[in-house]
């Protein structure tokens, strides 16, 4: 019981410790929340991209990618939603697709003035979902 | 309803010119006309066509160092992200000695595998640069063997999303086969050697921001005329990136010794217009 106790206070007070840098330059789940906001906005905006979303519930949209970019970035968020590869797959994403939404995130970061620092670090984590999302 | 379907055929053809690249992935265009650095070929193609895309790019270079001026007018076109044709003319003024120097290089570049930005392999390509001499009589003179070279070079270039500094980086080498003497300008092949040298070419920069890039490039030269030892070129470069259409860039070139006239340094500007 005691070191249920202890192993308890201990991973509260290591939480916040773990909780990245990055995630902290984000503004933590309220700037996260904010951002992937505009991030839908700015997709939702773009003739380019804008056939994929059609049929997407974007309120859904936006609390998954949300919860998916709080836990890549080392937040405290478990990411609940189906792989980058199922939720892809049938798509047909397009090299210049996948360009085209990383262009809205990069519009998006300006939008909330992230530094330059802040955005490289976040595009550079999901840039290696280009693999899995790209002729699905 | 014939007509109907021919729109919509048009609407959903391939050949449209697109810019699906991220910015700057480009490039700009050396003084031989391919995309790349200044003076060296990377393996990145010109414009800002994705697969499926073409696009159009032109070109010009200026360098003014001690005793002579290089100007350089190119276009370039790339299909696919895939293959890159390239045309460029150079002319080198010859301040101290007088008259000009001019050759035409005709460029091919084929993206073999990988890619500049994702995935872990380097982008790597394969180019032709054939070269035509127009001014054959001063490299004759000075015991170049023929008017007319081609070099063929292959390319790995990589971005780093992250680098140093949660800065984004781009890092080239270039191994190259030539005969070239000064680029092809004073002729191919040479008295003191007429075969093919590999020579190693680099460049290494730094993205301040999504626009801005510093950095720097070294060029190794063969050294195949008796009359004049030739040199290793460097410079230090500025781009300026403002959106996809157009492309800056001022260095500061150090050429060392060309034709036996020492301290061969100056400034270099470069404007590119893509399509």
């Amino acid at each position: 019981m005691k070191y249920k106790f202890l192993a308890l206070v201990f991973s509260l007070l290591l939480l916040p410790a773990q909780a990245s840098d990055l995630y902290r330059a984000l503004g933590e789940k309220q700037g996260i929340d904010d951002l992937m906001a505009s991030f839908v906005l700015e997709i939702a905006a773009d003739e380019r991209v804008i056939e994929h979303f059609e049929n997407v519930d974007i309120e859904r949209f936006h609390r998954m990618i949300s919860q998916h970019v709080c836990e890549l970035v080392g937040g405290p968020c478990v990411y609940e939603g189906a792989n980058m590869i199922e939720v892809h797959t049938g798509m047909n994403i397009t090299r210049s697709e996948f360009n085209a939404i990383v262009e809205n995130l990069i519009t998006a970061m300006e939008q909330h003035q992230l530094a330059v620092s802040t955005q490289n670090q976040l595009l550079a984590i999901l840039a290696e979902f280009h693999g899995e999302i790209v002729g699905r | 309803m014939l007509a109907l379907s021919v729109f919509s055929l048009c609407h959903t053809s391939v050949l449209y010119a697109d810019d699906g690249k991220l910015l700057a992935t480009g490039a700009v265009t050396t003084i031989e006309g391919t995309s790349g650095g200044g003076i060296v070929p990377w393996a990145t193609l010109a414009s800002y066509a994705e697969e499926g895309e073409w696009g159009v790019t032109v070109n010009a270079n200026f360098a003014d160092v001690e005793d002579f001026q290089l100007g350089v007018q190119s276009i370039n076109f790339n299909y696919d992200n895939r293959i890159e044709l390239s045309v460029a003319q150079q002319r080198l003024g010859l301040n101290t000695i007088g008259g000009d120097l001019q050759q035409d290089i005709y460029g091919l570049k084929l993206r073999l595998y990988g890619d500049l930005v994702y995935g872990t392999a380097p982008q790597v390509a394969f180019g032709i640069q054939h070269k035509r001499n127009k001014t054959y009589a001063l490299p004759e003179a000075v015991g170049a063997r023929d008017d007319s070279g081609t070099d063929y070079y292959v390319s790995a270039a990589k971005a780093w999303l992250a680098g140093p500094f949660d800065r984004t980086w781009v890092a080239n080498y270039t191994l190259r086969a030539t005969k070239a003497n000064q680029l092809g300008l004073l002729g191919f092949g040479g008295d003191v050697n007429d075969d093919y040298d590999l020579v190693s070419e680099a460049s290494v920069g730094m993205f301040i921001n999504r626009q801005w890039l510093v950095g720097a490039e070294y060029r190794q030269k063969p050294d195949n005329l008796g009359f004049a030892k030739e040199y290793d070129w460097r410079d230090v470069f500025v781009g300026w990136f403002p959106n996809k259409s157009v492309a800056v860039v001022l260095a500061y070139v150090d050429l060392k010794s060309i034709a036996g006239l020492p301290d061969q340094t100056g400034a270099y500007v470069s404007v590119q217009v893509s399509f």
